[in-house]
């Protein structure tokens, strides 16, 4: 986000669509306009007393950026520090990690490369991207359509269909979780693998669609009518019209979908716990701590290793990342 | 709909003399609309099916039945339910902690949200570096995270422990102490607040500047400004963080069994005895509950007594929010 002039005041960045948001009642207090004491407003052949009050207005405003500034260095310093913290450890030798010293005598950067020696964490690397890749591309492909059909097609049902898709994004994943466990150990016989938890994703996930579905109400009804004139169906309208248009949100999703397989602990803990070879990084690294409890630095190195894939991906994709919070809870 | 199309089934008045022809066509019409939009729908339905509705129904039934999984379910009745509400000093632990920290949570993290986002909102200068730092910690994976903190606030040679200790402060056990552990969880999820923030400043920016100037003409104070035109403008989007808020910390699951975990210096994952909810119970969720009492102890019947409470609440705030905010469904 370009900072520009610092007059302007809360200007919305570049954002898609319009937030029509609902009840916005204004209170205006006060008496009615009109009565509006020497409105301090033109710079030049004002008379003295207004350029005084304008340098106090420009004084105060100078105090409020000075004020606003410091607050947020602070803030930020308190939300960077663990990570500088986590990262100085992970890179002190055995002994000095169990110390109070933040800053490494000898910078040990062969940590990163030992903690590839622990037995499994190759393997969970290996699951982890496997179940967030597969998982991802599995919930885009079935969540696109759901949510195109609810957003632009008027079928009986629709409001029905839009509630259930919201009753299970807000459903905890432990209501279901006995009868789920029970249906994929004792019938489908894949406990000990991550299938349990990919599969479904191939059904639509609730939440992606829920997301879709918002962004895909703000694309204008003329292009898809205009792409049926043209003659094409459904199919080639979502294909050729609404996907193109959908990216931002697309990749939103994806980006959702991935950190979510990512950072899943409960899941693997339900379907995995059994068979090692099947562990995600998120599942292994506690019992990678526990393993190795004396060794701060190497549990450290990797906590890190464990999130910077997903601080990476987040650099490379900020913006779409943020149009999709901001989609979650503003719009609709 | 039908009645937007303008025709309804019976004959009506003199139009229905006009409109004869029409039905054959118009009802063919409508099934294609209807089969076109089932077959968007179709990975979903599916979905909704295997993955939503039959376990939501199997929950019910298993809830009446005493079920370990390895002999058939017999039919209890109200048994597993005058269990867990009267016989199980562990399910009321949980709840308690469950209310705790929702309450606090929720209440801390929407404040916090809220006056993080305002003071971006305010920055003029490094705008994109304040809001990534506040930002970043929301990524990272809750089981590193929680690893992460438990290092940081590891009461022996944690940093927090070593400042506190050359300021003179008092030094508590953090995650080890039965009093600080609930707070010390809400501090690792307020340190992970950029969603909220970013929401908050998302819908900051949403309102109108006319209604600031309008408010400034009228005479109104900087506080004035804000009690009467933000804060009625931002209402529906605090009343959502709230809701989604309660109904993620009732699932409040992974930070807390890791950091019971990592704090007890039990190696997570071996088998080895774990006392959950450590330090002596004070971190114990319901969500723990349901693992433990179903995947640990075997005893289905009663793991979804809990599921069943965790549903109704869920669903009783989902109602809330859908009644408050319509606009998330849109009209048939």
């Amino acid at each position: 986000m370009s900072t520009g002039n610092p007059q302007s005041s809360a200007h919305s960045p570049e954002r898609t669509g319009a937030p029509a948001m609902s009840d916005t009642a204004v209170q205006t207090p006060g008496d009615t306009p009109g009565s509006a004491p020497a409105t301090v407003r033109s710079r030049s052949g004002v008379p003295s007393s207004s350029a005084a009050a304008w340098r106090r207005a420009k004084r105060q405003k100078r105090l409020e950026w000075i004020a606003v500034h410091s607050v947020a260095i602070a803030l930020a310093l308190i939300f960077i520090l663990p990570f500088v913290f986590l990262f100085l450890t992970s890179v002190m030798t055995d002994s000095q990690a169990l110390t109070t010293n933040f800053w490494p005598q000898h910078w040990v950067w062969s940590n990163y490369r030992t903690v590839f020696n622990v037995p499994g964490f190759g393997t969970w690397w290996k699951n982890t991207i496997e179940y967030a890749v597969l998982g991802t591309a599995l919930t885009v492909l079935s969540s696109v359509p759901v949510a195109y059909a609810l957003a632009k097609f008027r079928f009986p049902g629709r409001r029905v269909a839009m509630l259930a898709v919201i009753s299970m994004m807000m459903l905890p994943p432990q209501v279901i979780i006995i009868p789920m466990y029970l249906f994929w150990a004792k019938q489908m016989h894949l406990d000990g693998t991550l299938w349990p938890l990919i599969i479904p994703m191939a059904f639509g996930d609730a939440y992606s669609i829920f997301l879709l579905r918002q962004f895909l109400l703000t694309i204008p009804k003329e292009y898809l009518d205009a792409a049926k004139v043209d003659g094409c169906g459904e199919v080639r309208t979502l294909l050729k019209v609404v996907l193109p248009m959908a990216k931002p949100a697309i990749s939103a999703v994806a980006l959702f979908q991935f950190f979510s397989c990512w950072n899943d602990y409960f899941g693997p803990q339900i379907y995995a716990s059994d068979n090692p070879a099947a562990w995600t990084l998120s599942y292994g690294l506690q019992s990678f701590h526990g393993a190795h409890q004396t060794n701060w630095n190497m549990t450290m190195a990797a906590t890190l290793l464990v999130m910077a894939p997903v601080i990476v991906v987040f650099f490379f994709a900020q913006k779409a990342f943020i149009e999709g919070v901001t989609l979650t809870g503003v719009k609709g | 709909m039908a009645t937007v199309l303008g025709i309804g089934r019976g004959p009506r008045g003199s139009r229905s003399a006009v409109s004869l022809p029409v039905p054959p066509a118009l009802r063919r019409k409508r099934r294609r609309e209807l089969s076109t939009a089932v077959g968007f729908l179709s990975p979903w339905l599916i979905g909704f099916a295997v993955f939503f509705a039959y376990p939501l129904i199997s929950t019910v039934y298993f809830s009446f039945t005493h079920y370990d999984g390895f002999n058939a379910p017999t039919f209890v009745g109200f048994k597993n339910y005058t269990y867990i509400l009267t016989k199980n000093a562990d399910f009321w632990q949980a709840a308690r902690n469950t209310v705790w920290l929702v309450v606090v949570m929720v209440a801390l993290r929407t404040v916090f949200g809220l006056g993080i986002g305002q003071l971006i909102v305010k920055i003029r200068s490094g705008a994109g570096f304040f809001r990534t730092a506040f930002y970043l910690p929301y990524l990272a994976p809750p089981v590193a995270a929680t690893i992460g903190f438990a290092f940081l606030f590891n009461p022996g040679t944690g940093p927090v422990n070593h400042f506190l200790g050359e300021l003179g402060l008092p030094q508590p056990g953090w995650f080890t102490s039965p009093t600080w552990s609930k707070p010390s969880l809400v501090l690792l999820t307020l340190w992970g607040i950029g969603d909220l923030m970013v929401i908050f400043m998302a819908s900051l920016l949403d309102v109108p500047t006319e209604q600031y100037e309008a408010a400034s003409l009228d005479g109104a104070n900087s506080f004035q400004r804000w009690r009467y035109v933000t804060l009625p403008n931002i209402t529906p989007i605090i009343m959502f963080a709230v809701v989604t808020g309660v109904i993620q910390t009732m699932q409040f699951y992974t930070q807390a069994i890791v950091a019971g975990q990592v704090a007890s210096g039990v190696v997570g994952n071996s088998g080895q005895p774990f006392q959950p909810g450590y330090p002596s119970g004070s971190t114990w969720t319901l969500p723990q509950l349901v693992y433990n009492i179903g995947f640990q102890n075997f005893d289905y019947g009663s793991a979804c007594v809990i599921s069943i409470i965790l549903f109704v609440v869920a669903m009783a705030f989902t109602a809330l929010l859908m009644r408050r905010r319509a606009g998330l469904v849109g009209e048939d």
